[in-house]
């Protein structure tokens, strides 16, 4: 079996979120990027499957030199080889469709990329992808058993879960379910090693197929205050939600 | 220039909220650049519903088979929809199934994409939005690059518009193809108001001691008619359902009142509650960063103060109905 996990290479959660050159960009002036957390957890379901299934395990990226860092940790954690398809991302279509001409010409069973990214928030690479390449898709996908060629997982719908049988190829839209928080692991010296001479074959492409063009971002407005109200008047509280506020 | 809207029932085949709202952003966008606002639905119950927002053309399709979501089904029959219509403008909510079909749809129909939209589109050569973005730490505006757009609007960020138009209702009937994924069941959580479909959560963390003290939680939800939820150690724990765990890797909450109860308030945790319009903080640490996030706040022992709200809320909903 042969799986591909899409990596987008964000800034930690806890970076300062600034744009640069007349907030037409963000600033990654001292910012930490980290493997987006939704495709972490597809990494590591992905990582038992090699384990237990002698699965071989590529990571996908589109992007700059600079990605290569986040490429590296995705091998260091196992991965067998990274591919980065050297592009600045333009927006969510174009990563999917570079990522699906990439599928085209090498074919996976298994392609696992995250609900959304924590940067940009799209939400729409895995559908892309499954309507560029017409394989199976199954999006918020919190459980993955395979045997063989089919396929029994679950997707979280609103208010609870909906288990579904299929058959690979497959894409899913991963997220934590797939494998717990503390089922994630951090790369050690031997796997950093190995890393280094694990391949990372790089894809020059011309065409940039961006469908959305980002103008300029613009932050929120400082938050007002709280409002604290004693605990000994409550009724002030349900006053505030109902009169000010409208929430009640 | 028409727009398409996909609009979602729920199980008894009565619109969703979201539905009622999307309408309603679609009338105002129409009503300013003219064209008509025309709608999908599936097994609706009562299609003409959506002509009290503006909606002109309603196709409800009516199938059994058509009763479980199905990504590829759905987005076959909302393209071609689409596409008969004549509609360059497609406008879905933020709900998990059409989250689902969007980026599918944005490639059947050839259509540039924008998620988390929170302002109404700026027309000229090209449409232009604004979207919530890093996690609603920032704002982006957007121009569409192709002939189609596709808009998914926020939850709650636009409400509801009464514009009662007269409406034709078609009902169609398509050659389903089989679905590629099979449903072998459903787990739903019965008769519980769901994290995605309320105006109100009610969230617990790890002041709250232990499962056993999850009544207040409950309690107070049922009072106001919310949604139950917790934060992340909560659920690692095992006091409460991972389905329960809202925060940037759990569920995202866009309510319109959020009332965090013994949640010290870590970032991710915030990332993922941010976008809720009025949050309301209950500690006895005065330090909690989530008061820094909160529009109100709360200092004190949530055993103490959590039962008295819900006696004052009673009183306050008897003296009102």
């Amino acid at each position: 079996m042969k799986i591909l996990v899409c990596i987008s290479h964000v800034p930690d959660t806890t970076s300062k979120i600034n744009f640069s050159e007349n907030n037409s960009v963000f600033d990654k002036t001292g910012v930490q990027f980290v493997i987006n957390p939704n495709d972490e957890f597809g990494l590591t379901r992905a990582m038992w499957l090699k384990e237990k299934n002698n699965a071989i395990v590529h990571v996908i990226n589109v992007g700059l030199h600079e990605t290569e860092s986040t490429l590296r940790k995705a091998l260091a954690i196992g991965a067998d080889k990274a591919i980065r398809i050297n592009q600045d991302p333009k927006d969510g279509y174009s990563v999917a469709k570079h990522i699906s001409n990439y599928i085209m010409n090498n074919t996976y069973d298994l392609i696992v990329a995250g609900r959304e990214s924590i940067d940009y928030n799209g939400g729409m690479v895995p559908g892309m992808i499954s309507a560029f390449t017409d394989i199976n898709f199954i999006d918020k996908c919190i459980e993955l058993n395979i045997s063989g060629d089919s396929v029994n997982a679950s997707r979280e719908i609103e208010g609870g879960k909906e288990n579904i049988s299929t058959k690979l190829p497959l894409i899913i839209g991963g997220q934590k379910g797939l494998v717990e928080e503390s089922d994630l692991r951090i790369p050690n010296m031997r796997g950093i090693m190995m890393a280094r001479k694990k391949e990372l074959e790089v894809v020059e492409v011309n065409e940039d197929y961006q469908a959305t063009i980002s103008k300029s971002f613009e932050k929120p407005n400082p938050k007002s205050e709280v409002t604290l109200v004693s605990a000994d008047e409550i009724e002030k509280l349900i006053d505030l939600l109902h009169n000010e506020a409208k929430a009640i | 220039m028409d727009i398409l809207i996909f609009a979602e029932t729920n199980d008894k085949g009565y619109f969703k909220k979201d539905a009622l709202e999307i309408a309603s952003y679609a009338y105002e966008i129409s009503s300013q650049n003219g064209g008509k606002v025309k709608a999908i639905c599936f097994n609706s119950t009562n299609p003409e519903k959506l002509s009290e927002y503006g909606v002109k053309k309603i196709v409800n399709s009516k199938n059994e088979e058509l009763k479980n979501f199905d990504s590829g089904i759905y987005s076959d029959y909302i393209s071609n929809v689409f596409k008969d219509e004549k509609c360059n403008v497609l406008i879905l909510s933020s709900s998990s199934n059409s989250k689902y079909i969007g980026g599918i749809l944005s490639v059947k129909i050839d259509a540039g994409y924008v998620t988390n939209v929170i302002s109404k589109p700026v027309l000229g050569n090209n449409l232009v939005v604004v979207r919530n973005t890093f996690t609603n730490k920032a704002f982006e505006t957007v121009e569409i690059n192709k002939n189609n757009t596709i808009l998914a609007i926020s939850k709650n960020s636009f409400g509801l518009k009464e514009n009662p138009v007269e409406a034709e209702v078609l009902e169609i009937n398509f050659d389903i193809t089989e679905a590629r994924n099979k449903v072998s069941s459903v787990e739903k959580t019965s008769n519980k108001v769901t994290i995605a479909d309320a105006d109100i959560v009610v969230s617990g963390g790890r002041g709250l001691k232990g499962p056993e003290n999850w009544h207040l939680i409950e309690n107070l939800a049922d009072v106001l008619g919310g949604a139950t939820a917790c934060s992340k150690p909560v659920s690692d724990l095992g006091w409460r359902p991972h389905s329960e765990h809202v925060g940037q890797t759990g569920k995202p909450v866009s309510s319109n009142l959020y009332i965090a109860i013994g949640i010290s308030g870590a970032i991710q945790h915030l990332a993922g509650v941010n976008s809720s319009k009025v949050k309301v903080v209950i500690n006895n640490d005065p330090d909690a960063p989530f008061f820094k996030a909160a529009d109100y706040g709360i200092v004190g022992d949530a055993f103490e103060v959590v039962p008295k709200l819900i006696d004052k809320l009673k009183e306050f909903k008897s003296a009102n109905d």
